[in-house]
Order: C-alpha cells, then sequence, then structure tokens
C-alpha cells in the first residue's frame, strides 16, 4: 500500500514524481513500524532483561545488582531443579506422542476422505478451543476425581479397587496435556497430508504399488515435515504448561513450568526464575533450529 | 480419487493385486470414519460434562459445583451475574479482548502488508522481522509472561489493565500477521493498479479496493487475536495484578471451590463460539 499524496501537491511535476517515489521507497518500514515497535519494545526487550538478570550479580544485603557477566546462575539452576525437567521431559513427551498416535488416523481420515464435510470435521477438531482452557483442566479434575464420572463406575462395578486414584498422580497430568494440545498435534499433521498431490499417489498406483506400500514410500514421506512440526507445537507447550500439572497432578510431579511460575510470582526470585525461562526457551529453540537443519527453515512456518 | 485408479487398474492387474487394495477401502470406509468419530467423542466428552454440571443442584453447603450429580436445575443460569467476582472478572476480559485485538488487527494487518508487498531488497530488516514473528510464536508462553513481568518490575510500571493490553497485543501480532499474510498471498495487485488507471488516489484505492479484497484475511485475523486474548491465562497470570481477567479469577476459585456460574459462562462462551464458526462454516459453502 502506498503512502496516500494529497491530489493537488505542490511543486513541479518532476518534483512530485520523486516525492513520490521516496515515499513508497519509505512504505514497507512506515508500515512495519508499529508492529515492530511494539514487537521490540514487548517481546524482544522483555527478554532481553530476562537474560541480563540472570548474568547480574546481587549483593543479597543491599539488593543491589552489577552486570559481572557470570554465566554461573545456569549449572546452579538446572542442578537444582534437574528434577522438574526431567519431570517436565516426561510427561510432556508421553502427552506427544499419545497425541500424535491419536492424531494421525483422523487427519489422515479428514484430509483423504472428509470430501465436502472437511471443514465440519476440522471444526469438530478444533472444538476444545471453544472452551476456555482453565476450564477445560478443570472439567477433567471433575472427570478423573475420586467420586467423578469415570472412576465412580468403575468403582461400582468393581473394575477397580476402591483406593484407586487417578488425580494427583502423574497419569492424570498426562492426560490433561494429551487432551489439552490434541488440536495442536492433529492440525500440522492435516495440513501436511492435505497438501500431498493426489496425482502422486494415484501415480504410485499406476506403478502397481499397493496401499501399504503407497502410504509407507509416498504418503508418509511427504507427511514428515508435517508430523515433525505436529511434534515441536505440541511439545514446546506442553513442556512449558504449569496449568494441567497444578490442576491434576497435585502438589507430587512438579514441572518446570510450575517452578517458574513460583519463583516469578511467589518467592519473587527473578534472577532463579529468569534463568530458568532462559533455559527452556533455548531447550525450544533447540528443538526449531534441528527441525530447520533436518527439513529446512522455511517449511516450519508454513504450519503455524 | 483411489476408486479411478482401482478402475483403471482392475484389467491389467493380476487378481493376487486385487486383495491389498480391497482391504484398506473397508479401511477407510468403517475403521478410519469409527475410530475418527470416537476421537471426536473425547473431544466433546468434557465439554458435555462441563454443559451438563451448569445444570446441577447444589443440595447442601456452599454454592459450589459438586462432583455428585443431584439434579437437574436452572438456577445458576438465572443467578448468573451472583458472584461478584466473576462478572466483574468477565467483563475485564470483554474489555481487554475488544482492545487487543483492535490494536493487533490495525498492527498486524499492515505488517503482513509490507511483507507480502516489498521484497528484501526494498525492504531492508525483512528478514529479521520474520524470524521475530516466529521466534515469538514458537516460545513457550511462560517465557513470554515471565519476561514481561520482568520488564514492567524494571520500567516499574503498575500492573494491571494496561499491561494486560500491552501484553496481549505483543502475543497476538504475530498470529494475526501470519494469518492475514496467508490469505494476501494470492492477492491481485492489478485490480489496484486498475483504480489508479481510472483516477483514484491512494487512499481511497486502498477504503474501497484493497480492503475490502483482504477483508476476509483480515477478520480471520481478529477472530484469531480475539479467541487468543479471551483463552489467555499464562501471560495474564504474570502481568494482571490487581485486574483480574475471566480465566485468572476461575483459576484463583478453583482452587478453593468453583462456582457453578463459572461453567455457565463457560457454557454460554462455547455455545456462542460454535454458532459462529459453523456459521461461516455454512456462509462460505454458500459461496463456493
Amino acid at each position: 500500500m502506498d503512502q496516500p499524496l494529497p491530489p493537488d501537491h505542490p511543486g513541479s511535476v518532476k518534483g512530485q514524481r520523486r516525492f513520490a517515489a521516496f515515499r513508497r521507497g519509505l512504505a514497507p518500514y512506515v508500515l512495519s513500524l508499529p508492529a515492530g515497535l511494539w514487537l521490540l519494545l514487548l517481546f524482544i526487550v522483555p527478554l532481553v532483561i530476562m537474560l541480563s538478570i540472570t548474568l547480574k550479580t546481587c549483593n543479597p544485603a543491599s539488593g543491589a545488582c552489577v552486570m559481572t557477566w557470570s554465566w554461573g546462575e545456569f549449572p546452579h539452576v538446572v542442578s537444582l531443579y534437574h528434577a522438574q525437567f526431567v519431570t517436565s521431559l516426561i510427561f510432556a513427551g508421553a502427552a506427544t506422542v499419545i497425541d500424535l498416535i491419536i492424531s494421525f488416523p483422523i487427519a489422515y481420515w479428514i484430509a483423504f476422505y472428509g470430501g465436502r464435510k472437511k471443514n465440519f470435521f476440522l471444526i469438530m477438531l478444533l472444538v476444545p478451543f471453544f472452551v476456555s482452557f482453565i476450564i477445560r483442566t478443570l472439567v477433567w479434575e471433575f472427570i478423573l476425581s475420586n467420586n467423578g464420572i469415570v472412576l465412580h463406575f468403575l468403582k461400582h462395578n468393581h473394575l477397580v479397587p476402591a483406593g484407586f486414584h487417578v488425580l494427583g498422580t502423574g497419569f492424570a497430568v498426562i492426560a490433561g496435556l494429551a487432551y489439552n494440545y490434541l488440536p495442536f498435534t492433529a492440525l500440522p499433521i492435516y495440513v501436511a497430508l492435505e497438501r500431498i498431490d493426489r496425482q502422486i499417489v494415484n501415480a504410485a498406483y499406476d506403478l502397481y504399488a499397493n496401499r501399504r506400500v503407497t502410504f509407507m514410500r509416498v504418503i508418509m514421506p511427504l507427511a514428515i515435515p508435517g508430523i515433525f512440526a505436529a511434534f515441536l507445537l505440541t511439545f514446546i507447550p506442553a513442556f512449558g504448561d504449569y496449568v494441567n500439572q497444578e490442576i491434576l497432578g497435585g502438589t507430587s510431579n512438579t514441572m518446570i513450568g510450575t517452578v517458574i511460575q513460583n519463583l516469578f510470582l511467589i518467592d519473587s526470585d527473578y534472577a532463579g526464575g529468569a534463568s530458568l525461562s532462559v533455559v527452556l526457551l533455548a531447550i525450544s529453540l533447540l528443538g526449531i533450529w534441528l527441525y530447520a537443519r533436518l527439513l529446512g527453515s522455511r517449511t516450519i512456518e508454513e504450519y503455524l | 480419487m483411489s476408486d479411478t485408479s482401482i478402475a483403471n487398474g482392475t484389467t491389467q492387474r493380476p487378481a493376487s493385486k486385487e486383495r491389498p487394495s480391497r482391504r484398506p477401502r473397508r479401511l477407510g470406509r468403517f475403521v478410519l470414519p469409527t475410530y475418527s468419530w470416537l476421537v471426536i467423542a473425547y473431544l466433546v466428552f468434557p465439554i458435555a460434562v462441563m454443559v451438563a454440571y451448569s445444570f446441577n443442584r447444589v443440595t447442601f453447603g456452599l454454592q459450589l459445583v459438586s462432583f455428585a450429580w443431584n439434579g437437574f436445575t436452572l438456577q445458576w443460569y438465572r443467578q448468573w451475574s451472583n458472584v461478584p467476582g466473576l462478572t466483574s472478572a468477565f467483563w475485564l476480559t470483554i474489555r481487554l479482548a475488544l482492545v487487543s485485538t483492535i490494536i493487533s488487527t490495525i498492527l498486524g494487518t499492515l505488517l503482513a502488508i509490507a511483507l507480502v508487498r516489498y521484497r528484501r531488497r526494498k525492504f531492508r530488516g525483512k528478514g529479521t522481522i520474520e524470524q521475530i514473528l516466529f521466534l515469538n510464536i514458537a516460545a513457550p508462553e511462560i517465557v513470554i509472561g515471565a519476561s514481561l513481568l520482568g520488564l514492567f518490575v524494571t520500567v516499574n510500571i503498575a500492573r494491571g489493565f494496561l499491561t494486560l493490553v500491552l501484553a496481549h497485543v505483543a502475543f497476538s501480532i504475530a498470529y494475526v500477521t501470519v494469518t492475514v499474510r496467508a490469505r494476501l498471498a494470492g492477492f491481485d495487485r492489478s485490480l489496484e493498479e486498475a483504480a489508479y488507471d481510472l483516477g483514484a488516489n491512494p487512499l481511497s484505492t486502498f477504503r474501497r479496493v484493497t480492503l475490502p479484497l483482504i477483508m476476509p484475511g483480515v477478520l480471520a485475523g481478529a477472530l484469531m487475536a480475539l479467541a487468543l486474548s479471551i483463552d489467555d491465562f499464562v501471560t495474564s497470570n504474570f502481568v494482571s495484578g490487581s485486574s483480574v481477567p475471566f480465566p485468572v479469577w476461575v483459576y484463583g476459585a478453583s482452587r478453593v471451590g468453583t462456582p457453578p456460574q463459572v461453567f455457565v459462562f463457560g457454557t454460554v462462551i462455547f455455545m456462542v463460539g460454535i454458532a459462529f464458526a459453523l456459521l461461516s462454516l455454512g456462509i462460505s459453502r454458500k459461496k463456493s
């Protein structure tokens, strides 16, 4: 879009044209300035501040902090909270694998057999997003609770012992994570499968490949970038999640997100919280970097 | 597509080749649909529970959602505004969502136009902006929330509605930009040139040609921002301070006991959202 020019602009025709060209050259910068500034001040600067908090050394007595470029906080927090990192890794990893297994067949079905109802099925896939994340998790607390629908039924029919419980265990957290992030997994896989050129699939059949061979050697390789994108888009938010753990997991099995939240909001230990956040961000970026190295940097953006 | 290929191939294929191609067809006709409907049932199940519990009677004690089913009542719908903190939190969320959606949609759309229109040669820093957008979407939300809290504490801004707006726009812009850019990619610039040739100035060209054409993309981006803002808990929890949005209030209340009105709000928001989605689906189908 060009900048508006007054219709009767003073000056010679030549000057006018030069002015318009100057403005046109400026246009991309003018257009991107407001958003760019907002992102700079409220996304990049905060990240820089967070990094600088961890690199400073504070005097515990006076509270004054000086920049010492000390990276010692990182090994310190990692050794302090490595158990929570491992728990997050296991919970988020298990939830992501479950989601990949659940969503591949349904994404495949919608992409290849959805027909005219494709968009309807996509809305059904996104249906959890129409309910607030917190409420969704609360409802799972109700469902999985000791007197809740599922356990009440199982206990009533003596299918599980009376003392059996799910809430407050890692299984409840994994179940909550898997439910809450399922659409993040299913959509990228669907996009990848949907994008496969049907001519290529038909060509495989014409060349006497049977269904299994076509699936394994044509469809799967083309779906791999989508599966990997689905893995990252599910694993990264699940890894930093603390809502599922706090509502469904009780006080045990603390995840790293819970630690960060408590350090910031309860203990006011900004240095510790900031270093853990930087580590969390670094782990996420590592995953994305791996994706970019293996599958090309442009492709992941197509799944956002 | 697959049926035609089988029909073409049957005459030349040996009989043994037909079996494997027929079996997966049953997979597509029976196994996969059944499985998919089961997954959809799994996705809908907690929502059905939420709707059901919004009608659950409370027989004794405090007016909190109980695990046991005590009978049907419309009491919570009639008394939807009886929980003072909840109602004000809800209206705060609506105000916040509207303000941050308007800001982030305008900013994100302008940025998307700049990214689609101008090549790297004419737009230095384009690659950097694209990487920042990507980083913004990919970063774990807790990192964004925590870093914003660090900023507000460092520059000493009191946490409240202002910081919520600043934060919500900060995490919505990238989503709006990506959504609008995707819809803008197939934009036909010759229509704008035609407007110029017919004597329209750039402003009226934008208002009367460009904007109507990109409107579906802008609306999609705005809906995205609206949904993100209404649903946001993690970032809001860091930067909300004294003004508490709906998800933060619900989370805080749930640690002591959930008032049934929470599920009433949840049910109504769900119904409105799904009605909009199905309506837009119907419109787009009619158009095509």
